[in-house]
């Protein structure tokens, strides 16, 4: 397989510039004439979309909700990153890039990371352009935070509802070009599965999800922006939709998936209440700003209201063992830090599965009025959803599963193994390395779709010779008939468990064997118990109804069905990474309850390649130079 | 959960798809933990219908934070149910007593036809927007960020209006159906800030048609939608969206065709 | 469609014209009230205040009587055309609905402004006209109140009317100013005092004469 990264040659910070000039340009005359594919509507795709559009092409965007608004981008709470240094704290484009390379502890691609931290001014000049309505000063000059793992308030925001206010401002951008004739939109349209074509990408299949007509759709180029892979793991803070058969199925057609294995497991999530719970909720983790991480010094406590326990009693694990950065310690670390306390017996709540979050000593400092203004909405969620308040008593936080930094390997250009098929934000592997910086999921998705994606798509389609093809090739009724034929294997196995059920338990294996914390053992004993549940799944599964309506039950036994063959995948990728790095621990390579990198063996991207039905995936590697950043030991202490 | 379950009956609307006749089906929800959000409740029913051999409930949701704005359902006669500020996903059974009746409807509106069940379609609420929802800036390279000073309450006042999750619960508490608030809170985000003011009145006219287009109602400012708003959104938007299309009714210019200079 | 077309065709176009129409109602509504008051000053005072009104600047009168006839024409077509609207946006109605926060008063606009407008016609030609009343004097308006509010249906009648009207107010002052863009920003959009204030004063002030005709205060 070839996995050439394309990085320009010439110095770091000349790369992209010196790219952008080299890049070919299609006629704007001859725009119109390519047909570009979009499968999301989150900030990378509903941002690409609306650019490509706004270029002149003709685009087609694709989402399963039923409008592009919905996407999860939404929920993103904190804010975005932009090396903006207006807070005159020192600051910029290299220390954005430094920090993002050591935060994703040594394992993304220097010059992705670079140029994105050079776009990320762009994006905030664009975001203010279009309305997003950011936080402001008296001044009337946007305000700054400073967020989880940074040293340097660079972090953007708009109340806690960041995500939400630049998702619109990329919806609405997105709408104009709808109303303008520029992109279509399928609303309430799943991918199923990319066509290629002589070795190109040239369209995809889809699920109209209220007729359930299987549609081709022929294109010359297709992006795919479909997001992570958390709901994996069941619960997660992931939206109820969100699954990985776009990427799974690209995969399944050539796409080398990237670092399967890193997953980011968010630190202050609200603890699960019971076995009914469908998803967990995020807190912002603006949060650990001013809330102080502690559980019991001693076990006996845990039982006890966190009033009467006296302050000698209390361990502010963060704290004390990460002395400079405190609280505001990476989000791995935190994770497990708190997974670390709950196993020593010392966690709180239901389980003994949480960790307080105190806000007594801020709001003793600043004033109960102060922390309603700063995390007001946060508060109110949490009382929801706990019926506690807490102003009066510390909220109880855990880890859960957010983000995922794996996804479908792209060169520099976001092109994946399948020429012609482009894949951004979320849905690709490139910039995290092994752990996302807080508010730069935000940063990657726009600068993906905005700055980054329009020009190499152009670049590919004046380059590409594409052979005209339509709908009535036989690569597209194959792809159709396969999509049919899985559609109606599902329906007829009405067996008695119900989906739900089956990704339960999947999600459980994925939590204990694969989740915070990995061995070989336990991962040798996922890779027993997936096959089994994917045997229950396709012999035992009960999926009601029809294909030709709004069937949810079937929608989500599609995705399950791929979460159970993309599971064992990350398995693999989990045993084969012999070392611990960012959010993938291998309780075996640790060093004093640290992270213990190995960068002679694994300083790689694990790229799988899909070796055909029930055969074991084919590891490529590509190598990741590091000539700009000293390969260092994380650490926050 | 067993101890201190509640078990409750359900009213539910039910309809196999579009243009179908439906009607509302009692089912019983035995069981329900109080921790539970309402989705989840549902989701339980869901999974025993499902095993009984029968076809589950559809209703749309997505994040179950009470930001997508996928959900929204009319619980018990009010959009999302009895608590304020609070989306169908956010509110929790321990809301309701052992041995409540809920009734659970689709949003109601001729402009939001029902899809199956419980899901409705809301793409009128898209076409409102693409009417002249958005600033014209295409992505490029604007000025800095900074270089545009906007007054903290302005910004407050845009945000307050923005925080629209476009769930459609004003629409579906109105008597009139009417979708003013929606369309008023986009007026009122743009038309707040200094960005958006070169289309301001372009865009109220132009956003106003659209939703009588649609078949919305009228507004006769019953202040059901700003109750049912999950984010609180305040009819003084409604004032802002009047003042606006009055100036632009005044104000409205036929739009000049420029002859091409070649 | 011309600029008019367009404006009178959209739902809040016509809500501005009812907004508009309704304030030009409220401030004859006050003038009226007021002038009615004068039955308390005596026959000779308030039969001078209707002579004035009816020969001595009867072109002003009849200028009122026009735009007061435009503006009540124009306020019960676009509430008749915005009711069927509202109407039609809901062809399925809901099993089960209850109200939040709307007000009996907003609640009852629609048959309160169906009973005024009944009430505007026979008032007219109770008073204005004579063609209802039993024994109608050209320059006895005095003599005319005192008998035309002599029956109870008929002072009920008024009562009703001024109830209607009261309601009317209530919501109808609070929602033009919001409908003309007029009102402030305010952290409880739903209070309206000064609605509440104008609604009791009006309706009250009117339905002062038929109280005190009925319960023999001025003969």
């Amino acid at each position: 397989m070839d996995l050439n990264s394309r990085i320009p040659e010439g110095p770091l910070a000349e790369k992209w510039d010196k790219h952008r000039f080299e890049m070919k340009l299609v006629n704007p005359a001859n725009k119109r004439k390519f047909h570009v594919i979009v499968v999301g509507s989150g900030l990378a795709g509903a941002s690409a979309s609306a650019t490509l559009s706004e270029l002149g092409y003709n685009v087609s965007c694709f989402c399963f909700q039923d409008t592009p608004r919905r996407a999860h981008s939404i929920a993103a709470q904190g804010g975005i990153n932009a090396a903006k240094n207006y807070r005159n704290d020192g600051d910029s484009v290299q220390r954005l890039f430094y920090d993002t390379v050591k935060g994703g502890d040594f394992r993304a691609r220097e010059a992705n990371v670079y140029r994105l931290a050079q776009v990320s001014v762009n994006i905030i000049d664009q975001c203010v352009a279009q309305g997003v309505p950011f936080a402001r000063e008296y001044g009337g000059l946007l305000a700054n935070r400073s967020f989880g793992g940074a040293q340097v308030s660079r972090t953007f925001y708009a109340r806690g509802q960041t995500g939400q206010q630049l998702l619109l401002g990329a919806y609405q951008a997105l709408e104009k070009e709808i109303a303008r004739g520029g992109v279509r939109m399928y609303n309430r349209h799943e991918m199923l599965d990319v066509v290629v074509i002589d070795g190109v990408a040239r369209g995809i299949v889809t699920r109209d999800m209220v007729t359930g007509k299987v549609q081709s759709h022929v294109a010359d180029a297709v992006v795919l922006g479909t997001g992570g892979y958390g709901n994996v793991y069941f619960l997660s803070t992931n939206a109820m939709g969100c699954n990985v058969t776009a990427t799974y199925r690209a995969y399944k057609k050539g796409a080398a998936f990237a670092n399967p294995c890193f997953t980011q497991i968010h630190p202050t999530c609200i603890p699960q209440s019971g076995d009914h719970q469908s998803k967990l909720t995020l807190m912002s983790e603006s949060l650990r700003n001013d809330g102080r991480v502690w559980v019991p010094k001693k076990k006996e406590d845990c039982g006890k209201k966190p009033g009467d326990i006296a302050e000698e009693d209390r361990d502010y694990y963060l704290e004390r063992k990460y002395p400079s950065f405190g609280n505001l310690s990476p989000r791995d670390i935190a994770s497990r830090a708190a997974k670390e306390v709950c196993d020593e017996g010392r966690g709180v709540g239901p389980g003994g599965r949480g960790v307080y979050l105190d806000f007594a000593d801020a709001i003793n400092r600043l004033g109960e009025s102060a922390i309603r203004e700063r995390y007001g909405n946060l508060f109110e969620m949490y009382a929801r959803i706990t019926d506690e308040n807490p102003y009066k008593v510390p909220m109880r936080i855990y880890p859960a599963v957010h983000y995922t930094m794996g996804g479908l390997w792209v060169d520099y250009n976001l092109m994946s193994t399948i020429p012609g098929l482009h894949v951004i934000g979320e849905a690709n592997f490139s910039d995290h390395g092994a752990n996302r910086l807080g508010a730069s999921a935000l940063m990657q998705g726009l600068a993906d779709g905005y700055f980054v994606l329009p020009y190499t798509v152009g670049n590919y389609l004046a380059s590409a010779k594409l052979a005209k093809v339509t709908a009535d090739h036989p690569e597209f009724k194959a792809a159709v008939d396969k999509v049919q034929a899985m559609t109606d294997k599902l329906l007829s196995i009405k067996g008695t468990r119900t989906v739900d059920s089956i990704h339960r338990e999947l999600g459980n294996i994925m939590w204990e064997k694969c989740g915070m914390a990995r061995n070989e053992k336990g991962l040798k004993e996922a890779l027993e118990l997936i096959p089994k549940l994917r045997d229950e799944f396709w012999n035992n599964v009960n999926v009601p109804g029809s294909g030709a309506e709004l069937n949810q039950s079937l929608e989500k036994a599609g995705r399950v069905a791929d979460f159970l063959d993309f599971a064992e995948l990350m398995v693999t990728d989990a045993l084969h990474r012999e070392e611990s790095c960012g959010g993938h621990f291998r309780e075996e390579y640790q060093e004093e309850g640290e992270a213990k990198r190995n960068d002679e063996k694994f300083a790689y991207a694990a790229a799988w390649e899909y070796a055909g039905e029930g055969k074991a995936p084919i590891l490529n590697k590509e190598p990741l130079v590091f000539d700009n950043v000293h390969l260092s030991t994380r650490s926050y202490k | 959960m067993s101890a201190g379950g509640l078990n409750l009956t359900l009213h539910v609307w039910r309809q196999s798809g579009p243009n179908k006749a439906g009607k509302i089906v009692d089912y019983p929800a035995t069981n329900i933990s109080p921790e539970m959000s309402f989705l989840e409740m549902l989701d339980t029913v869901n999974e025993g219908l499902i095993t009984s051999g029968q076809d589950p409930i559809a209703f749309d949701h997505d994040c179950r934070e009470g930001i997508c704005g996928s959900c929204g359902v009319m619980i018990n006669g009010a959009a999302h149910g009895p608590m304020k500020q609070t989306t169908a996903c956010q509110l929790h059974m321990r809301t309701f007593k052992n041995g409540d009746e809920i009734w659970i409807e689709p949003w109601r509106a001729g402009a939001f036809p029902v899809i199956k069940d419980l899901v409705v379609d809301r793409g009128a609420f898209d076409r409102i927007i693409q009417a002249g929802g958005f600033i014209s800036a295409p992505t490029g390279s604007p000025q800095d960020a900074n270089s545009l000073p906007i007054s903290k309450l302005d910004a407050d006042d845009a945000m307050d209006a923005a925080a629209c999750i476009g769930c459609g619960a004003c629409v579906a508490a109105c008597p009139n159906a009417s979708a003013s608030l929606f369309t008023a809170a986009k007026i009122t985000h743009l038309g707040r800030l200094p960005q958006g003011q070169p289309e301001r009145y372009r865009r109220a006219l132009a956003m106003v048609t659209q939703m009588d287009i649609e078949g919305f109602g009228g507004c006769t400012l019953f202040g059901e939608c700003q109750e049912a708003c999950p984010k609180g959104i305040s009819i003084d938007t409604i004032v802002q969206m009047n003042r606006d299309y009055i100036v632009a009714a005044a104000s409205e210019r036929e739009e000049k065709v420029e002859m091409g200079a070649g | 469609m011309g600029r008019l077309g367009k404006f009178w065709d959209s739902s809040v176009g016509k809500k501005i014209v009812m907004g508009a129409t309704g304030v030009i109602l409220v401030g004859f509504l006050i003038i009226h009230m007021a002038g009615n008051l004068q039955l308390f000053l005596g026959a000779e005072r308030f039969n001078a205040y209707s002579k004035l009104l009816k020969h001595d600047i009867i072109e002003l009168t009849w200028i009122v009587r026009l735009t007061l006839l435009v503006s009540v024409v124009l306020h019960a077509v676009a509430a008749y055309q915005l009711t069927m609207r509202n109407k039609a946006a809901r062809p399925e109605p809901y099993a089960k609905r209850v109200p939040q926060v709307s007000t009996y008063a907003s609640q009852t606009m629609r048959y309160g402004g169906v009973y005024l407008l009944l009430f505007i016609v026979y008032h007219i030609g109770h008073f204005t006209t004579g063609t209802f009343h039993p024994a109608f004097s050209e320059s006895g308006t005095f003599g005319n109140v005192l008998i035309g509010f002599s029956t109870w249906p008929i002072a009920l009648f008024y009562l009703g009317a001024m109830g209607f009207l009261s309601l009317h107010l209530y919501h109808g002052i609070w929602a033009a100013f919001r409908t003309l863009g007029l009102a402030r920003p305010s952290g409880d959009p739903l209070k309206r005092q000064i609605a509440l204030v104008l609604a009791i004063v009006v309706a009250g002030g009117f339905s002062l004469v038929p109280l005190a005709v009925k319960l023999g205060l001025v003969h």
